[in-house]
């Protein structure tokens, strides 16, 4: 049974003014029902790459929340969404992880749909049904908003929901580092093969916080960084290209996106990196000449990790990937793992970056063990009746960020927390809470789409819409 | 009569190689359980491959695609010596909280094969076998992953002592239900 909580039931879970946030949002099992309803069938998800369906026919099976969705692109070429579940009794009608197929045929009773989602089989649709069923009627529930942003294939179930850009707004700028090639190509990259897929046991938001900007965990990566993994085999990434960089955590509390950037210098030049091959140092080398060509000032930005709410988080650098965490219920998380390299890369390239991403990233990486560690304890320790009762503290740098941070005559968007000396803070997991509370309080996307009108959800300002600029 | 000699002593070369290569898979097995890594490491070859590719469900008649590919795909492992120097370095460190406290580990190798013998029994010089392996491991307190699948494995004989120049895991595992893989298949 769903409880129907009163938007109020929420209130005081979030305590944005004091930075504290009730552990009951991480394990209690009514909210976690309530957050499917009220953030998963509201929100823009990630649900794929358009490299994954290149071809008419080509299907690949996602996930938006807890449910199986399919992804696909149909014989005239477009590509749609489709919930995974037979529209007469509910069996999946696909239960492979991708492929390629003209129909998907439900393997309890029979009904087929076209890759565009139309019923086209039933049998004995004479004689059973009289010829009287609709079936135009019965197609597969086709997710309604669907985009396609740079390759990413992002859907939302909410119709009233903003486009994709205004829903992403001023984030585009640090989005772009990811699906943009590495010299600044509009749109130039491409899914290496094989999604990782592996469960973690701690609730969905420990990672997303993780990724949308935590900057304190480094004794997480003590044992890594002493190992030394990195492109250059130093520490667990190459940062020379950070040297005499600004560390800028930026976030969008009205929409409850952030990332952490490094801005290099006004008079920064590109630096050579990957100096433990040649062809790869060559082609980053040649990229970011390129890319400072391309994009001006904006090349000063190096891209760091980042969520885009709810669940989609994203390292645009260095391993290059996406990452998605889907909801498994209040405690268990389904992770899956996207890796991005740039389309145009020589192969050398390509394999170099294969090999580094291995290595680093997921159940297998000498990196993300540990933080899976971390989620996985931290969830189980705060489950308990004396536990649940505390609230996490995320007051680090609580009241430092500026909505119009300026460095050099380059304007930054967003709400910029500058930890340079600082070296952390928590304004981004701030934004992420804040938004979560607005998504859990609002009835509908005029009450979420505060940018409109001024106000978020929650009654604090909003800003932060545009894009980058001089 | 000669031929039957010959039938014989081949039948005890291959009863002897079997027996062979069945104790260094116990022995490895049993160095890995007792977290003797290094001494793990000595039996892998310079050049050895280590491959555990991920898995996916395809339609019958498309079971090439199952497996990611080695040297193309993310796999879950697709590496060579150097790499798996550094994850035992990593555990060594006693800063992996991954992998600290230490997982117990339970190695069941089983069901081993002798696919190929180079370049005959009696003075086998690189042997290629499968085998089927169970990987328990408990961790912390109530942790517990049980691990299933099979194993292609090429052993070389190097300074007289058998060791891995060729490993391929294939897990029995689509989502991967453990949250890491700190261990060595």
């Amino acid at each position: 049974m769903t409880i129907t909580f009163q938007p109020s039931a929420f209130s005081g879970l979030v305590d944005r003014d004091n930075g504290l946030v009730s552990r009951e949002i991480f394990v209690n099992h009514d909210i976690y029902a309530e957050e499917q309803e009220r953030i998963f069938t509201r929100a823009w998800l990630f649900v794929g790459h358009e490299s994954q369906v290149a071809k008419p026919g080509d299907f690949f099976i996602s996930s938006m929340g807890e449910e199986s969705v399919i992804l696909c692109r149909d014989r005239q070429g477009e590509v749609h969404v489709f919930l995974n579940s037979c529209t007469h009794r509910g069996m999946k009608v696909c239960r492979y992880d991708e492929g390629n197929t003209p129909i998907f045929t439900c393997p309890y009773h029979g009904w087929s749909f076209a890759t565009d989602g139309s019923l086209v089989g039933v049998p004995y649709y004479k004689d059973a049904y009289h010829e009287e069923l609709d079936k135009s009627e019965w197609g597969l529930l086709r997710v309604p908003r669907m985009t396609n942003y740079k390759g990413g294939i992002w859907a939302s179930w909410d119709p009233q929901a903003p486009d994709f850009l205004e829903y992403i707004g001023g984030f585009r700028t640090y989005l772009d580092i990811l699906f943009d090639g590495w010299d600044g190509a509009e749109g130039g990259t491409e899914i290496i093969g094989g999604i990782e897929k592996w469960l973690v046991p701690s609730n969905w938001k420990f990672p997303a916080e993780n990724f949308i900007g935590d900057r304190y965990h480094n004794i997480s990566h003590r044992s890594v960084d002493l190992v030394g993994i990195g492109p250059s085999g130093q520490g667990r990434r190459d940062n020379r290209e950070r040297d005499g960089a600004k560390s800028l955590d930026v976030s969008f509390p009205e929409r409850g996106h952030g990332t952490v950037i490094f801005l290099r210098p006004a008079d920064a030049q590109p630096v050579q990196s990957y100096q433990n091959d040649p062809i790869v140092a060559e082609y980053f080398y040649a990229c970011e000449i390129a890319r400072k060509e391309r994009q001006g000032e904006l090349w000063r930005i190096l891209g760091g990790p980042g969520t885009i709410f709810p669940n989609m988080s994203y390292l645009p650098r260095q391993p290059r990937s996406i990452a998605v965490w889907h909801p498994r219920g209040p405690d268990q998380t389904e992770v899956w793992r996207w890796f991005l390299v740039d389309r145009s890369a020589p192969p050398e390239v390509k394999e170099f970056l294969r090999q580094y991403y291995i290595r680093y990233s997921g159940p297998s990486g000498l990196t993300e063990q540990d933080d899976m560690e971390n989620w996985n304890y931290a969830h189980a320790a705060s489950r308990g009746a004396m536990a649940r009762r505390l609230r996490y503290n995320y007051q680090m740098g609580q009241g430092y960020a500026v909505d119009d941070f300026e460095d050099g005559g380059l304007h930054l968007p967003g709400t910029v927390l500058d930890t340079t000396k600082a070296r952390a803070g928590e304004q981004n997991q701030r934004t992420f809470y804040t938004r979560w509370a607005d998504f859990m309080a609002a009835r509908d996307w005029d009450e979420l789409a505060g940018w409109r009108n001024g106000k978020s959800a929650n009654g604090h300002a909003a800003q932060g819409n545009g894009a980058a600029g001089r | 009569m000669v031929t039957d000699n010959v039938t014989a002593n081949d039948a005890v070369a291959r009863l002897l190689l079997r027996q062979d290569v069945e104790a260094f898979l116990y022995h490895e097995a049993n160095l890995l359980d007792e977290r003797q890594y290094d001494d793990w490491l000595d039996l892998l070859t310079d050049d050895v491959r280590y491959w555990v590719p991920m898995r996916r469900n395809v339609k019958f008649g498309e079971l090439e695609r199952e497996f990611t590919r080695e040297g193309q795909d993310i796999n879950w492992f697709d590496e060579g010596k150097p790499t798996l120097i550094q994850r035992v370095q990593q555990i060594q460190t006693g800063v992996h909280w991954a992998e600290e406290p230490l997982s117990r580990l339970a190695h069941l190798v089983t069901n081993v094969e002798i696919t190929d013998v180079q370049p005959d029994a009696a003075d086998a010089g690189e042997v290629s076998l499968r085998c089927r392996f169970i990987i328990y491991r408990n961790r912390v307190q109530t942790e517990t992953d049980i691990l299933v699948g099979r194993r292609e494995d090429t052993l070389r004989r190097e300074d007289g002592q058998w060791r891995i120049a060729r490993r391929k895991v294939l897990l029995d595992q689509n989502v991967l239900l453990a949250k890491n893989l700190t261990f060595f298949f």
